[in-house]
């Protein structure tokens, strides 16, 4: 699965932007600034403008998404006029608006509770399976997509290279559906569904609401050990996706650094060849990679929602595909709102961290 | 013995339409001595630079029947044995700084590790070598330009600091592909005086690439002409004013001349040598 | 023979017919030897022809219910097995490339052109007509793509033609960002100039002269991005928002195997390696596309 909305050539343009950026270096500062946060505000306030457009007026009767076709006549009216719906579109897109960022999210009709509240207590066990999967495909898809590129052409290169398309051809689902049915039921290599096995269930207190730090906190090691075998499957499973894709960008760039000629200088003044690829090849691309591994991380926030109901991980993209089904509109816009500003948030911290580190840039 | 015998040498590139040969067996001598080479763009004179530090990229080969430097056959070295060569021994001056300079290091670092590569020495010393450098390529605030990244600095600066780079190891032959092409006059002269004097004192070989006929011939000891691969004259210096071959007597009558009386340069005629 | 082919490589063709298959000379000569792009595109081939002529390549009727041969093994008969309601998945598979078919094809037919115009427009233009244009394209660009389809689908209703829209209102931001780079650069180069100095009208400028030189990378784009659709469609059809029961599609086939997983591996294992294998020909195939139409973007994506 694609885990990823923005492509290389959007990264290599916008940084062919930046490099052509020319002023004096406060006043670039100043205005990049300046322009950061507005580019920031107006995308957030897109992202709202889409869920109020989803929620409102897309439906042919939203009063219906939100109470439900089984509400009571007065029910219907009351929440009708709650939700505004009387008065005409700017005014219901400001109180939209500001309902928002007072953190009313509505209320969700399947669990009954806050929606807010809800995201709260869910969003910690994605976070927790994204960053793991993140790490694995960090940790493994950088080499490979070093090496790869180091043999161009050998039987290793292409093998990392079908890895590499195979990230974007297998369905997310299908896989961790494929996974269980090797890992846990026949090999036992790891455990089953859920977070924890059901006897360890809630005797950590919950701190963070992640289950590694929570028992680590707790001094529960064996209750650590347990959720990290629980952890292992899905996790890796995002992890497979994130490296394919890790591993595909950063053999095509350092593809493009090993061509350079400054590689050949470094060749040149008889540099060692690992340290023609670390040092010379290597260190350009880190600040893309950064960009890379930053959408990799969101695109993992947003796969979670596919493989979380098989491995009845209790994370937010549990709680959207029950809302999904349910029709349960506050629900579906609330976890939309959080994974995109979630979404939205990493995009462009990566790209503030371009700036900061890139001497090019700066 | 010659620092460099060459006999025969080509560089060969696979392309759909079949091989072709953009150095087409060359053959040539190199003692402690300043030899030029000049030639139209194209002429093959960069990847000949090249092929005897053995880096030119695949798919691109190297082959030759005589390849030696200073008695050793560069064409059974291993890939090891030449990086240890490269660098220490023979050294290039790249041709264009803008992009032959690592954007995300700094000119001290990467002057730096043209020493360190070689030889290990403590930071101190390879500071102040590193400064003395910088000086010695007439750049006016080594301290601070060592620390800048090459962005941050002109092409001239960037051309005397690949040169640094270059030099810095004290290599046994320097391989200079238009290394002052970016340079004012006075400057131009200035640093090839440097690189004079490690040919003087420490006896190194020079490669003088460029198109500048004038200098090449005021500047070199001996002179080959390069055209479409081929070496097609070779002469002392003080000769190439009776050049026979017409291609390099086309060269010579498209340099203006101070005293010039012709209305217009002659444009070269390829149809003389292209024929034969 | 021989004059054939230095007819059709000619550096200087004479004819803009003789420059056209010139081109797809070239094109299908290096797919050719590039064996994945060849691979790729003997598997968009199949799933084609398999869309074509679905009812002589299933071996049963897809819908037909036999709950006496619930769950069967695949065998000589039923080549994948057969699911928990007696149907044969080889037929069901079989016929579920139609769906994905028409899926793909709407989707590009829908989101290519809207993002081509947006896009063309912004650039040709530019001024505030770009910025506003590429602000609402860079906006939908930095959205979760899946999540946004789900909450539409979830707004519009479950279905398959609102999967499709869904999906459209998605894509087309790229092919925007595409279209207007294209159209950059070649905004204010002579031959443009000329057209505008004979007097042709923006619209003519944009539709018979920009809109033209941006369709092979917007190939190579949509070829690439075919894979992402198809997950995405099967992702749906997972969730049970994309097609409904009883349509055979890969997607919500096995959603259905996910209770039989563990001793009935094949009812859900079957459809996914049919997703597996057509993405993965679109991958290789855009991939290879890519290095024949628009070498300049290398291997980046
Ligand atoms: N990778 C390659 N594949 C095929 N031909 C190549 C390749 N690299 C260089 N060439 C060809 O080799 C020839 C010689 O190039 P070279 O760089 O040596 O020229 P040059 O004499 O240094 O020119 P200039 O004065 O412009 O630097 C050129 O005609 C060039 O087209
Ligand atoms: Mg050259």
């Amino acid at each position: 699965m694609a885990f990823e909305s923005e492509t290389l050539a959007d990264i290599a343009t916008k940084s062919v932007k930046r490099r052509s950026f020319r002023k004096s270096r406060s006043a670039r500062l100043l205005l990049g600034l300046s322009g950061f946060i507005v580019s920031v505000l107006l995308t957030f306030l897109g992202l709202l403008a889409i869920t109020f457009f989803i929620g409102r007026v897309v439906p042919i009767d939203p009063v219906l998404a939100v109470v439900g076709d089984r509400a009571p006549r007065a029910v219907y009216e009351a929440a009708r006029i709650q939700m505004g719906l009387d008065q005409p579109a700017p005014i219901q897109f400001i109180r939209y608006v500001q309902s928002i960022l007072s953190g009313d999210l509505g209320t969700s009709v399947s669990t009954g509770k806050l929606v807010l509240d809800d995201l709260k207590r869910v969003f910690p066990a994605t976070l927790e399976m994204a960053t793991l999967g993140i790490i694995i495909g960090v940790l493994l898809g950088v080499p490979m997509g070093v090496y790869a590129a180091s043999r161009r052409g050998s039987l290793v290169d292409q093998i990392i290279r079908v890895v590499g398309l195979l990230g974007y051809a297998v369905p997310a689902f299908w896989l961790g559906l494929v996974g269980l049915a090797v890992f846990y039921a026949r090999l036992k290599w790891v455990a089953g569904p859920g977070r924890l096995d059901i006897f360890y269930d809630g005797l950590v207190q919950p701190v963070t609401g992640i289950v590694l730090i929570d028992s680590l906190l707790a001094g529960e090691t064996e209750i650590f050990v347990n959720a990290l075998w629980h952890l292992a499957l899905p996790a890796s499973v995002l992890g497979f996706f994130s490296l394919a894709y890790i591993a595909r960008m950063t053999r095509s760039f350092m593809l493009d650094q090993l061509s350079q000629e400054y590689v050949t200088t470094a060749r040149v003044k008889g540099v060692s060849e690992r340290l023609v690829i670390w040092r010379h090849a290597f260190r350009p691309i880190l600040v893309p990679l950064i960009t890379v591994i930053g959408l990799s991380y969101a695109g993992l926030l947003e796969g979670s929602v596919m493989i979380e109901t098989i491995f009845s991980w209790p994370g937010i993209g549990n709680y959207l595909t029950v809302a999904l089904l349910n029709a349960d509109m506050s629900a579906v816009l609330g976890a939309t709102l959080v994974i995109g500003a979630v979404f939205i948030a990493i995009n462009k911290l990566s790209d503030v961290l371009y700036r900061v580190l890139d001497p090019r840039a700066r | 013995m010659s620092l460099l015998e060459i006999e025969n040498l080509r560089v060969t590139f696979p392309t759909p339409k079949g091989n072709i040969d953009v150095v087409r067996g060359i053959s040539f001598n190199l003692d402690r001595e300043r030899l030029g080479i000049v030639g139209e763009s194209g002429s093959g004179k960069s990847m000949t630079g090249r092929a005897i530090l053995k880096l030119i990229r695949a798919p691109g080969r190297v082959s030759a029947d005589t390849f030696r430097f200073d008695g050793i056959d560069l064409r059974n070295q291993s890939e090891k044995a030449m990086r240890s060569i490269r660098g220490a021994r023979i050294s290039m001056v790249m041709q264009d700084p803008k992009f032959s300079l690592n954007p995300v290091m700094t000119v001290g670092e990467q002057i730096a590790e043209a020493l360190q590569t070689h030889k290990r020495l403590p930071r101190r010393e390879i500071r102040n070598r590193v400064h003395t450098m910088l000086e010695a390529v007439r750049i006016a605030d080594p301290e601070r330009v060592a620390t800048l990244y090459p962005h941050e600095i002109s092409g001239g600066m960037g051309q005397r600091v690949m040169i640094a780079m270059m030099l810095i190891p004290e290599p046994d032959l320097l391989i200079a592909d238009e290394p002052t092409s970016a340079l004012d006059v006075s400057v131009q002269a200035q640093v090839l005086d440097i690189i004079d004097e490690q040919v003087k004192r420490k006896g190194m070989g020079l490669i003088f690439i460029s198109h500048d006929l004038n200098l090449v011939s005021s500047y070199c000891d001996r002179i080959l002409v390069m055209n479409s691969g081929t070496i097609v004259e070779e002469c002392n210096a003080g000769d190439l004013r009776n050049a026979t071959h017409p291609y390099t007597r086309g060269l010579i009558a498209a340099i203006p001349q101070l005293n010039e009386t012709r209305d217009e340069l002659p444009v070269l005629d390829r149809s003389t040598w292209v024929a034969k | 023979m021989a004059n054939v082919r230095s007819w059709l490589i000619d550096d200087s063709p004479s004819s803009r017919l003789q420059a056209r298959l010139g081109r797809a000379y070239r094109i299908s000569g290096a797919l050719s030897r590039n064996p994945l792009a060849a691979i790729g595109a003997v598997i968009i081939l199949i799933l084609i022809l398999t869309a074509i002529f679905a009812p002589w390549i299933a071996t049963h009727d897809p819908l037909k219910q036999d709950l006496t041969q619930r769950l069967l093994r695949p065998s000589g008969i039923n080549w994948m097995g057969t699911d928990e309601l007696g149907r044969d998945i080889w037929s069901r598979v079989v016929y579920g490339a139609r769906i994905t078919l028409v899926i793909v094809v709407l989707v590009a037919v829908l989101a290519a052109p809207a993002g081509l115009v947006i896009g063309a427009v912004a650039g040709y233009f530019g001024g505030w007509i770009d910025r506003i244009l590429m602000g609402i394209t860079d906006i939908f660009l930095s959205m979760p793509k899946l999540i946004l389809a789900l909450a539409l689908v979830a707004a519009l209703g479950p279905g398959i033609e609102n999967a499709i829209i869904a999906i459209a209102i998605t894509s087309w931001p790229g092919y925007a960002r595409i279209a207007r780079a294209e159209t950059l650069t070649f905004k204010n180069s002579e031959f443009i100039a000329a057209i505008r100095l004979q007097g042709a009208s923006s619209l003519r400028v944009i539709l018979g002269h920009v809109l033209p030189l941006c369709t092979s990378s917007m190939i190579v784009r949509v070829t690439l991005d075919m894979a992402g659709i198809i997950l995405t469609a099967a992702g749906l059809g997972f969730i049970g928002l994309g097609a409904q029961p009883p349509l055979p599609e890969w997607g919500a086939m096995i959603a259905r195997g996910r209770s039989f997983i563990l001793d009935q591996w094949w009812v859900a294992t079957m459809p996914g390696f049919a997703i597996i294998i057509v993405s993965l020909g679109f991958c290789f195939l855009g991939d290879g596309l890519r290095d024949v139409l628009d070498p300049k973007s290398g291997e980046q994506r």
